[in-house]
């Protein structure tokens, strides 16, 4: 079975795939992790593949309307940004209204990438926000951004390796990653913005493992190892109330 | 190497071997057209793609296309005067002189040309990043490179230079020395040598690999999305914004920039030829 899925959704669906590999010996699964978008256009271009598991509903709905996908998506996890800091960050950031200082070199993914678009979100809510974070919040922000990147996981190994000052990646990036290497600064609930993550069928897929796979990352042990990777769940039995 | 060309005799001799009698069977042929054919296919569909193709890019697309392009040839151009500055001479050095390890220079030379671009690119973030060999002093001075417009500049230089230099190399070296000895014991001064008989002689060489160089450094793909990244207007040259915008859905948008590219490398085939003449060798 091949499994399309977003880059942030990387070490989670490994993990899941693990799990299932060691309950169903016989599966075989492939994972192809990358950027919503570049997803959504191997699939255009006819890459074959049983599902897909996308990081915003906007993707999801530029391949349905490529007509890729077959039945209707669901939502299966959700997801929530965060700033990462490089260890030798200069000038020194603080809160999340240090980012608008004049030096500071920051890096978000690109506008189209969910996570590069759910990070621009929550810069606007900040910069509705001129008590907490200044006048011109956004455009002194975005006036920081010296590289966008094709997915999210770029952003953070940009940080770690210390070509940039900080970023703005999801928590399920940075969870078990913090170290000597990277400092994090949370983003307030009030600002956050909460990333919904769709997973469908592939039309031409085999229907019949997609919908087991899709329904084991619904139920509560996929929910658990979702978790564990620094998600938030969305099934009934373990659903957080609709933070933010 | 004090040899003559010939023109007329070499041409006669291939015509002979054209018409030799060895027999050329429909195999060789087949072999031979499987693998015109698949050079040609993509080109042709790639054209072809881009002429039907209806779905047209988001309203922003035009300005990242216009960026990419300006963006590519100012820094493609400043790549060439670059190389041409500092790999003329050493090119005549390395035809000329004979010097404790010319080899493992000229392999140095050499080697940006099988380098890997990624490898290139990694090589370069390692050693001009922030906390690069060399990048961690230029930080403490102030000085950023990655993420700027003169780290595409370094990265098509690194890449690009091979391609000039064995070709300047080349040149000089087939200069015959008959003639310069002839200028120096007219009382030409060793610079007006250089310029007006060893340069003007060597010059359809030199320009057929400045051509080459210019073309490779605006292709350059690999190294430049590593070290020098992706943004419109400051790094974001035509093949990272044919790879941005493809992934990102605008096929149009990536089959018009690489429209534009396969004209340039189709003019740039035809520059070599036409200042290179027979001796310039693509493979030099």
């Amino acid at each position: 079975m091949t499994i399309f899925a977003a880059k942030s959704l990387r070490a989670a669906f490994t993990a899941i795939g693990d799990d299932l590999q060691a309950a169903h010996p016989e599966l075989d699964l492939t994972f192809n992790f990358a950027g919503s978008p570049t997803l959504v256009t191997q699939l255009d271009q006819g890459a074959s593949a049983d599902m897909v598991a996308l990081a915003n509903t906007e993707q999801m709905a530029a391949a349905v309307a490529a007509g890729v996908i077959s039945g209707e998506p669901e939502i299966f996890v959700r997801n929530e940004l965060t700033i990462v800091l490089s260890s030798d960050a200069d000038p020194e950031i603080l809160t999340p209204a240090d980012l608008a200082q004049d030096e500071v070199t920051l890096v978000l993914a690109q506008p189209d990438v969910p996570a590069g678009r759910y990070a621009r979100e929550a810069l606007c809510a900040m910069d509705r926000d001129s008590p907490t974070y200044g006048d011109d919040y956004f455009a002194r922000v975005t006036e920081n951004i010296v590289s966008e990147e094709e997915d999210v996981r770029a952003v953070l190994t940009k940080v770690q390796l210390g070509e940039a000052d900080a970023g703005i990646v999801y928590v399920s990036d940075v969870a078990g990653e913090e170290g000597d290497e990277i400092g994090v600064i949370p983003i307030p609930d009030a600002v956050n913005v909460v990333a919904t993550y769709p997973i469908g069928l592939v039309v031409g897929g085999d229907e019949a493992l997609a919908t087991a796979f899709i329904a084991y990352v619904l139920s509560a042990e996929g929910q658990a190892t979702l978790v564990e990777y620094g998600f938030s769940p969305v099934s009934a039995g373990l659903a957080t109330p609709a933070a933010g | 190497m004090g040899r003559r060309d010939r023109p007329v005799a070499e041409d006669k001799r291939h015509k002979r071997a054209a018409r030799s009698g060895v027999e050329i069977g429909p195999a060789v042929w087949l072999g031979a057209a499987l693998l015109v054919l698949f050079l040609a296919l993509p080109l042709v569909a790639l054209v072809w793609r881009a002429a039907t193709e209806a779905s047209g890019p988001a309203s922003g697309a035009g300005e990242v296309l216009n960026q990419a392009l300006l963006l590519s040839l100012a820094t493609s151009v400043l790549s060439l005067a670059i190389i041409l500055a500092l790999g003329t001479p050493l090119a005549y050095l390395l035809a000329r002189r004979r010097f404790r390890g010319a080899r493992l220079v000229e392999t140095l030379v050499d080697l940006p040309i099988v380098l890997p671009p990624a490898v290139a690119g990694l090589a370069l973030l390692m050693a001009f990043g922030r906390r690069g060999l060399f990048g961690r002093w230029l930080d403490d001075a102030g000085i950023a490179l990655v993420f700027t417009t003169s780290a595409v500049v370094l990265a098509q230089l690194f890449v690009a230079t091979p391609f000039y230099v064995r070709a300047a190399r080349g040149g000089f070296a087939r200069i015959d020395s008959d003639l310069e000895d002839a200028a120096a014991s007219l009382g030409a001064s060793p610079f007006q040598l250089f310029w007006r008989v060893t340069l003007p002689l060597a010059r359809p060489i030199l320009g057929a690999g400045a051509v080459l160089a210019w073309a490779r450094a605006l292709g350059e793909f690999g190294a430049t999305i590593l070290f020098a990244g992706n943004v419109p207007g400051v790094t974001q040259t035509m093949p990272l914004a044919i790879y941005g915008q493809y992934n990102a859905g605008d096929l149009r948008g990536a089959l018009l920039l690489s429209l534009v590219l396969l004209v340039v490398a189709l003019l740039t085939l035809l520059a070599v030829r036409l200042l290179g003449g027979r001796a310039a060798d693509l493979t030099t």
